[in-house]
């Protein structure tokens, strides 16, 4: 039986690692390549590198550090920020990342989902999506949110944007809560599972972890493939071999 | 010993390179035919799809070039599937040395494809490229096309059903998960291979 996944999120910004409060007021975590081992040693699942400035920005990620990282690390991670053409895509790639994660870019130009699937097949193909409710209770995507002052909320329901995504070739789907991010208190299990009824590839939860029991809950309720955290991990508030045998306890097939 | 990698375009030669640099193994990537021939040991990566892939093999002239190795070969992930008779990706004709169908899983309620994550390695039959390998071992798989359980299959994992992990006939040996990215189960299983 497939394991379900735990999956340590860093957000890179200038070549170091950082953390902000609901997408705001980042501060520096440690270095790239250290923080990727450490969690690689604690029995992480998987990496996940996002390039948080790249998108906003307008210019693509640094290869250098995603060469060094392939290099010591022997489990997988996915690079995102900023990766908006098939070359760009390669790239990354070709220093050695497993997946590529688009976000802001698929929602400037859709096509270029289609186009990275026919490049590489959609197992390299992410779509992140940062969703949040709107006063009327719908989920809308954002854009840009890795800088606060250009995040712009669109017309676009997250839901429909998943369906779409998935018809022109994602592989998986990392879909980032906003509304519960950076807080703490749990994963939104509501909007997981309405999504897990319409994702036919692998879903990972974003957004909310606190609690060994959040992890839980987003995988027992809301059936989700993998669930990414960043901030308890980072301090230390969760040790991912405490938590998996916490997992693996509960009934959650996990890797040990 | 030389170990190369066949540069088959796939975009998973960087990671398998530095799985092997960290074994102490300094592969070579090429396409030149002699250089294959003239190997201790044979790797074919591989990330995309069937069709272009056996396009390259064809347009390098590599096709007849693998077909004849006598040497120790690994096929990873796309590299094992090409390694087979025939793929349902693109409708393939692929190299023919392992005698299987490379199908693709068939979606139904609760069965994610990609079959992407870490799952278990069942052995099926002993095998020298398994030494060291648990019960509870597990490989980190990335795939939508997979090969039935059969008389080569080594190793075996559940995806809604049993498919092949591990295959070897004769010098031919496949894996279709990514042992560069399996963490210390990986690196253990391409050591066995460049111990064969």
């Amino acid at each position: 039986m497939l394991s379900r996944r735990i999956i340590p999120c860093l957000d890179v910004r200038d070549g170091k690692v950082v953390k902000g409060v609901r997408f705001r007021d980042h501060v520096v975590m440690g270095e790239i390549v250290d923080l990727a081992l450490r969690y690689r040693d604690e029995g992480a699942d998987e990496l996940v590198f996002y390039d948080i400035i790249a998108s906003p920005e307008g210019r693509s990620v640094d290869r250098g550090w995603v060469e060094k990282v392939a290099r010591v690390i022997d489990i997988p991670f996915c690079v995102a920020g900023g990766i908006r053409s098939v070359d760009e895509a390669r790239a990354v790639l070709h220093a050695g990342a497993d997946k590529v994660s688009v976000n802001s870019p698929a929602l400037e130009r859709p096509a270029l989902i289609d186009e990275l699937a026919a490049a590489f097949g959609v197992q390299c193909v992410v779509v992140g999506i940062d969703s949040l409710r709107d006063a009327d209770g719908e989920w809308r995507v954002r854009q840009y949110t890795g800088d606060p002052t250009k995040t712009q909320a669109l017309p676009r329901r997250t839901l429909d944007w998943m369906v779409e995504a998935q018809q022109r070739g994602a592989g998986e789907i990392v879909l980032n809560c906003m509304g519960s991010d950076g807080v703490r208190q749990g994963y939104d299990l509501e909007q997981l599972s309405m999504a897990r009824a319409i994702c036919q590839v692998p879903l990972i939860a974003s957004g909310g972890a606190g609690t060994p029991e959040h992890f839980r809950d987003a995988f027992v309720q809301a059936d989700v493939d993998g669930a990414l955290a960043a901030s308890v991990f980072h301090s230390g508030a969760i040790a991912i071999h405490e938590l998996k045998h916490y997992l693996h306890g509960q009934g959650v097939a996990v890797r040990l | 010993m030389s170990v190369v990698l066949v540069d088959a375009g796939g975009t998973n030669i960087g990671s398998v390179r530095y799985a092997l640099q960290r074994l102490g193994v300094d592969a070579a990537l090429t396409a030149d035919a002699a250089t294959i021939r003239a190997a201790d040991k044979v790797i074919l990566p591989g990330v995309g799809a069937a069709g272009p892939g056996m396009a390259r093999l064809r347009e390098l002239g590599l096709v007849d070039v693998l077909r004849s190795l006598e040497q120790p070969v690994l096929g990873v992930c796309l590299g094992m599937q090409l390694l087979c008779s025939h793929s349902e990706e693109g409708d393939t004709e692929c190299l023919g040395l392992i005698p299987a169908p490379v199908r693709r899983f068939a979606e139904g309620p609760g069965l994610r494809v990609p079959h992407m994550g870490w799952n278990r390695l069942s052995v099926q039959r002993p095998h020298p490229l398994l030494v060291g390998l648990g019960d509870d071992d597990q490989a980190y798989f990335v795939h939508s096309y997979a090969v039935p359980v059969d008389d080569f299959t080594l190793a075996s994992t559940d995806h809604a059903g049993e498919f092949s992990a591990i295959v070897a006939r004769g010098n031919f040996h496949g894996m279709q998960f990514h042992p560069e990215r399996s963490a210390a189960v990986g690196a253990r299983l391409l050591k066995n291979f460049l111990s064969l």
